[in-house]
């Protein structure tokens, strides 16, 4: 039972992280039909600028729990100075290309940030420890977890809630929903298209900085923090299905169960227990577990 | 013999042309998740070595102007992206750079591949830091050299540490990265403590992703099958957020947690790493090194340069350097005070013995290609006062305590039951 | 088809005069991307029917290991025999997949392509026989029953792949240029219409698929060759990338741009990585989007209108 409940709570606590993630990449898709590899290098991003923040509110003698703060504020400024930058500098210039074509800007993109990175913040390591220790340890079927794990739950079911809400609920979103569907009908609608582009992926990017900020804590801030973000939040997105949120939220937990499984149970098999996932998903469902089939032009 | 031919090159040393110089190409990762932790250090401690050796200005015997008075001319190449990058980067560096030697290497992979292109272009190589042992057990080579200890002695120190201070332990959970250094170290220690400790069962086996980042669920899995010992091979940023994410999850209190390689996260981590963990630095490096005029001033060196002292990395990085000099102006003096080729660079190193900060190297092993070193393991201790982790206990092995003799593998010899080891 | 066929051997003649002359680090360096380039080439073929494979690296890794495998346990040391066994072995590994592979389009078709290599990874990794991450090295091969000295070693492996290479280009123009290769570019343009035409569209899409396999595999068993070493990296993500940017950098218009923007990106990352040790990689990430942005049809695009101008 222990057991159970152990592998339940590791698996829902890494979904909700990589859902955070995921969100961003799959939003970018869903509007931009990007599939963004440099998601991982706006995640880092986020996670150095955080540590930049913490810093700050510390040498100001702000009182610990303000370090919250620092981590979204340092997400903010990544998607409100960095994303617009990308898109409006970068991306604009290629839309209308076949999408092959952007996953390759995207990766060319990744190989500068990731030295850019280094020559803002350098190589030596930055610890934001401060927030990790705030919401103290919780017992969960015997075992004791970190208490800002767990409010990483929190944060996702949010996040989701929230977007959901947002393009379901709000004008705003039903025009993004809109440009999702067709750009054109969109633009011949009157719709500002090129400025829906720029905030989705500005939301989608401060969602991949979020992810970041929050990890900052638990992790040491280096080089090689981007690697490995990008290619789970991939897989995670394959199996929900491209552009969706349901399917995010799914791909997460499925990826999240399936390693805590594993690794409780059978760990060699963590490699590539996410891939194996990820090709058979695409073999029964190609489009994902949540995407509609498009209707093929002739 | 060495006096003589100190003494002789010290004669020549004169007659090398003031503007000769040695090109010295340095490999070694400069971004990517081996940066921080391994090559920029590395990097570094060459790059101040390398200045003191041109203002000759390092203690003797290493005090000649550069290599025998030829200045030393340093290449650096990012060795991240893979072996195949390595490979083809390594033949420009000899073909186009035309560099006298190359300096280089931490992946295992990487060092896999290079030697035999060294080796095909007949030109000489020192593999200054990877662990794996394959190199010189299953490849034979002439202009390939290793000079540091391969990865079996810091798993054999590991467990004959715990054996010489009586700590007693009969279950062992293993976490260690999914990738041939963590498996070559998992089965290293397991194979070393099935010799010292009969009996002792393997629980849990994790193997972490390399750059996971999250190990909640391993903690957890660690936790609900807690063993005596925990043993780990983690190093760099993965390591640092095990450490971050297990202290306030009391993994460190409920087992007594060994690392292989962990010196180099000390400085960083400060008061974040847990007090009693019992860790190796692959080597008597950092805070473990032996006191000697030639450390302190290796010592004072690089902290002045970087404000913070020098861990494995840059430790390896030195005594590499060290050994490429003695061995190049051996060479010289040999070639009738002339620049070395290759060939003759690498007779001079062969089997040769020099002194670094760390100890003594001495290449014993791999027919005179793989060096064996002293080691040390102590045990973390935070003092407030100095605001810095310090290590207590720490406890010596001759080389030839935690080495193989030479032309046994390392495998087989921890199996036969360390034959031959002489530890006093 | 006879003109093809002569422009090949005068290209060949060529490029094995000129390897007498260049560099041995050049030789190299032409060696790899030469091997590269039939990666590279087997997506150019894939793309002329409108797919993008992000998984080359399965097939370059496939034909690699089975080379380098058949060299070390069988004891097969012939060079012609190891580029046929990489490109067998590939393409046996390939075939399976080739019928479903045909149903995919675009990023999806792009997607299943990366899963299915990035599996093969997972495998490599864990296989500690085969030297797990590490991976393990190969003894220089011999070519026609002679082993190969020293000196030499460098132009003959030179001499082998760009022969090979020009082989395998020659017949991939001829089959661009046959009924059935220009049926691809009708299915790039409008599938359905193909379909009605008459034409299999999944037979040569399968087909393309297991085509661009084998010429992976040839390319990994000789790169492997060339290297003397094989690690999981060749079936990484990143790997499939490179090929991917080398084949929309050379365009599917021509053949020979395919090895020409091979050799480009070999160069520019050697330079940059020579050179500018700590931000090798912004120049590299720079130089793509410039690439990208500028010439927008490929390299082969500049190719054609060269020759166009030339012979209105």
């Amino acid at each position: 039972m222990n057991t159970a409940l152990t592998i339940l709570a590791d698996g829902v606590a890494y979904a909700s992280w990589l859902f955070i993630v995921a969100l961003g990449l799959t939003l970018v898709f869903g509007v931009l039909k990007i599939l963004n590899v440099a998601h991982g290098s706006f995640y880092a991003v986020g996670a150095y600028a955080a540590a930049t923040f913490v810093a700050w509110f510390a040498t100001w003698g702000f009182a610990p729990w303000l370090s919250l703060i620092a981590l979204l504020l340092g997400s903010v400024a990544v998607a409100a100075l960095l994303a617009p930058l990308t898109e409006r500098g970068l991306l604009r210039v290629f839309y209308g290309r076949d999408e092959v074509l952007l996953v390759l800007v995207t990766y060319a993109l990744f190989l500068v940030l990731e030295d850019l990175m280094k020559l803002v913040w350098g190589v030596n390591p930055y610890f934001v420890t401060a927030p990790y220790g705030l919401f103290g340890n919780v017992q969960i079927g015997g075992q004791s977890y970190v208490g800002y794990d767990l409010a990483l739950v929190a944060v996702a079911i949010t996040c989701g809630l929230g977007v959901w809400w947002g393009l379901n609920r709000t004008r705003a979103g039903k025009v993004v929903l809109a440009v999702i569907h067709s750009a054109e009908i969109a633009a011949s609608m009157g719709v500002n298209v090129g400025r829906v582009y720029t905030f989705a992926f500005m939301f989608g990017i401060f969602l991949a900085a979020l992810g970041g900020a929050l990890t900052a804590p638990m992790i040491s801030v280096q080089p090689g923090v981007s690697v490995a973000v990008v290619i789970v939040s991939f897989a995670v997105v394959i199996i929900g299905g491209l552009g969706s949120i349901e399917g995010a939220a799914i791909g997460a937990l499925i990826v999240g169960m399936a390693r805590s499984l594993a690794v409780h149970t059978w760990p060699p098999a963590e490699l590539f227990s996410i891939y194996a996932a990820m090709a058979v998903v695409l073999i029964f469902r190609p489009e994902g577990l949540f995407q509609r089939v498009k209707a093929r032009r002739i | 013999m060495r006096i003589i031919a100190l003494a002789v090159s010290c004669l020549f040393a004169a007659s090398a042309s003031a503007q000769e110089t040695f090109k010295l190409g340095i490999v070694s990762f400069l971004s990517g998740p081996a940066a921080e932790s391994f090559g920029v250090p590395a990097v570094n401690g060459a790059k101040v070595v390398l200045e003191a050796f041109n203002k000759g200005q390092a203690p003797a015997p290493y005090n000649k102007t550069g290599f025998g008075g030829m200045r030393i001319e340093p290449v650096f190449v990012d060795e991240n992206g893979g072996a195949t990058k390595q490979v083809q980067e390594l033949r420009n560096l000899y073909d186009r750079e035309k560099v006298d030697a190359v300096v280089g290497y931490v992946g295992s992979g990487d060092c896999l591949a290079v030697a035999p292109a060294a080796e095909e272009m007949k030109k000489f190589l020192i593999l200054y830091d990877c662990g794996t042992p394959r190199i010189f057990e299953d490849g034979q080579y002439r202009y390939v050299f290793r000079t540091a200890s391969h990865a079996v002695m810091d798993n054999v120190a590991l467990a004959r540490y715990l054996k010489a201070r009586g700590i007693k332990f009969s279950t062992v959970n293993y976490i260690n990265q999914d990738y041939a250094w963590g498996h070559d170290s998992r089965n290293d220690f397991k194979a070393a403590a099935a010799q010292l400790f009969p009996g002792v069962k393997n629980q849990a086996d994790l193997l972490p992703k390399f750059g996971a980042g999250q190990y909640g669920t391993e903690i957890s899995a660690l936790l609900s099958q807690p063993a005596e010992l925990t043993h780990s091979s983690l190093w760099g940023g993965d390591l640092q957020a095990f450490i971050l994410q297990a202290a306030p999850r009391d993994l460190f209190k409920k087992t007594q947690v060994v690392f292989s390689a962990a010196d180099h996260v000390l400085p960083g981590l400060g008061d974040r790493m847990p007090d009693g963990v019992i860790l190796g630095a692959r080597g008597a490096y950092g805070l473990m090194s032996p006191k000697s005029a030639l450390n302190d001033w290796w010592w004072k060196l690089y902290s002045d340069a970087y404000k913070t002292y020098p861990v494995q990395a840059p430790y390896r990085m030195v005594q590499s350097l060290l050994g490429l000099k003695l061995a190049v102006e051996k060479a010289m003096a040999a070639n009738g005070g002339k620049k070395p080729t290759g060939e003759q660079i690498a007779a001079a190193l062969k089997g040769s013995e020099w002194e670094s900060p760390a100890g003594k190297i001495r290449m014993a092993l791999g027919d005179g290609h793989q060096a064996v070193q002293d080691t040390a393991i102590g045990r973390t201790k935070y003092d407030a006062a100095k605001k810095m982790v310090t290590l207590v206990d720490i406890q010596r092995f001759n080389a030839d305590c935690v080495n193989p003799p030479n032309g046994v593998k390392g495998e087989d010899w921890i199996k036969g039951g360390f034959k031959g080891a002489k530890c006093d | 088809m006879k003109k093809t066929a002569a422009m090949g051997l005068a290209v060949l003649a060529a490029l094995l005069a000129g390897g007498l002359l260049a560099p041995k680090w050049l030789l190299f360096l032409v060696t790899m991307s030469a091997a590269n380039g039939l990666v590279s080439l087997g997506i150019v073929l894939m793309m002329r029917g409108g797919v993008v494979s992000f998984g080359q690296g399965l097939v370059f890794a496939a034909g690699g290991y089975a080379a380098a495998l058949v060299s070390n346990k069988l004891g097969v040391s012939d060079a012609l025999l190891l580029a046929a066994a990489g490109g067998g072995a590939a393409v046996l590994l390939a075939a399976p997949f080739a019928p479903l592979l045909a149903r995919y389009r675009g990023i999806f078709f792009a997607m299943l392509t990366l899963a299915l290599s990035m599996v093969l990874y997972g495998v490599l990794m864990k296989s500690e026989s085969l030297g797990g991450s590490d991976g393990f090295n190969m003894r220089r091969p011999t070519l026609l029953g002679f082993s190969i000295p020293d000196a030499w070693s460098g132009y003959a492996l030179y001499a082998l792949v760009v022969t090979i290479a020009v082989l395998l280009s020659t017949a991939a123009r001829v089959y661009f240029d046959s009924a059935r290769g220009l049926v691809a570019l009708a299915i790039r343009e409008n599938e359905l219409r193909v379909e009605y035409l008459g034409a299999s569209v999944r037979r040569v899409m399968a087909l393309d698929f297991v085509l661009a396999a084998f010429l992976g595999g040839v390319g990994g068993a000789l790169a492997v060759m060339a290297l003397g070493h094989i690690e999981p990296q060749f079936s990484y993500w990143t790997t499939s990338g490179e090929f991917v940017f080398v084949s929309i950098l050379a365009g599917h218009h021509s053949v020979a741009a395919v090895f020409a923007a091979s050799l480009v990106l070999e160069l520019v990352r050697s330079f940059s990585s020579a050179y500018f040790p700590n931000t090798w990689q912004l120049a590299l990430g720079l130089f793509l989007l410039i690439v990208i942005r500028f010439l927008p049809k490929g390299l082969g695009s500049l190719f054609n209108r060269f020759s166009r101008q030339a012979a209105p």
